[in-house]
């Protein structure tokens, strides 16, 4: 019987990087889901991930967001950006030993219409920067998904023990 | 090897249409999930076993349309789980994506489910989670995604099953 939730790749960092990138997407599921722990070394305690689809920096990107800091919770709408944030993750200053996670859902990936996407990101450093993510995103794109590109916000390399893994989920 | 996560069924519109029917569910799994892409005209409602009475309840928390404060809300003695209670109904152009985990379906206490709604429109939208109440301790046996006019062409709505063991 087929599998239904699939790796389709993963990898934890030996060492830091600039980037993190999926390349050659198979267009054999449904939706993809990006799992994501991460921290980097921007001289931040809260740093943001970014991304791109298919090499795509044009303004195509926007997002709306929910975001909660154990002391005050906020809304952001963002529009005609060149990436979609996908959440806060922990910068170089960030408590030691801490990592981001976020899950980030693209349903339909393949299909030939814009692309909503949303993310769940959360940082918690046992501290008062700590910060919780839930956004909605569009890449304003009909052509299928075959790259993700993942970046720091803040031009922060993402550091080891950072870690990707891409998921294909099959509808039939 | 007994398989964890697996789609039951899915739809995908070949034309307009006022709602998706998944019926005849069987007990065999723990959880179930639904995922939902689409455009239409009004909002999105899910129902349970076929039941429009006042038996569903929700809180929610979103941000909806340009930078507005974050918002928390609460709707009792609903006839659907709606949503987009907390947001703003279906685009007529962009797709939205609409998730609902529903936990213990086949148990014989009341049933939680979760839901967001991403559904950025470029200047507008609204990002929400929200939790959901059905009172009522019969197994689910069937889902309806329904709306006021016509989901269109395109939809995709997405049933899965997932097994604790």
């Amino acid at each position: 019987m087929p599998s239904t939730y699939t790796l389709i790749k993963g990898e934890t960092l030996a060492s830091s990087a600039a980037s993190y990138t999926f390349t050659a997407i198979p267009s054999t599921y449904t939706d993809l889901v990006l799992r994501v722990s991460a921290r980097t070394d921007a001289g931040t305690a809260n740093d943001n991930l970014q991304v791109t689809f298919n090499s795509d920096s044009a303004t195509n990107y926007s997002m709306t967001r929910l975001t909660g800091t154990g002391s005050a919770a906020s809304s952001l709408n963002a529009s005609s950006q060149n990436w979609a944030r996908v959440g806060w993750t922990d910068g170089n200053t960030a408590t030691a030993s801490t990592f981001g996670s976020m899950e980030i859902y693209i349903p339909s990936y393949l299909a030939s219409q814009n692309k909503p996407l949303s993310s769940f990101a959360v940082s918690e450093q046992n501290a008062t920067a700590a910060n919780m993510d839930a956004i909605a995103a569009l890449w304003r794109n009909t052509a299928a998904i075959t790259s993700i590109n993942i970046i720091s916000n803040n031009s922060g390399n993402i550091v080891s023990g950072s870690s990707f893994y891409l998921y294909g989920v099959k509808n039939a | 090897m007994a398989v964890t996560y697996e789609s039951i069924a899915t739809q995908t519109l070949g034309s307009a249409a006022a709602s998706i029917t998944f019926s005849s569910i069987a007990a065999s799994w723990t959880d179930l999930r639904v995922v939902f892409v689409g455009t239409g005209s009004s909002d999105l409602y899910m129902r349970f076993n076929g039941d429009s009475g006042a038996n569903y309840s929700g809180t929610g928390l979103y941000a909806w349309e340009t930078f507005l404060p974050i918002t928390s809300g609460r709707l009792t003695g609903a006839r659907a789980i709606d949503q987009d209670y907390f947001g703003a109904g279906l685009s007529g152009t962009v797709p939205q994506f609409y998730f609902y985990d529903i936990f213990s379906y086949a148990g014989s206490t009341y049933k939680t489910t979760l839901g967001s709604i991403s559904a950025d429109r470029n200047g507008t939208g609204v990002a929400s989670r929200s939790v959901w109440l059905w009172r009522n301790t019969a197994a689910i046996t069937s889902v309806v995604l329904s709306t006021v006019g016509t989901f269109n062409t395109g939809t995709t709505a997405t049933l899965y099953g997932i097994k604790n063991a």
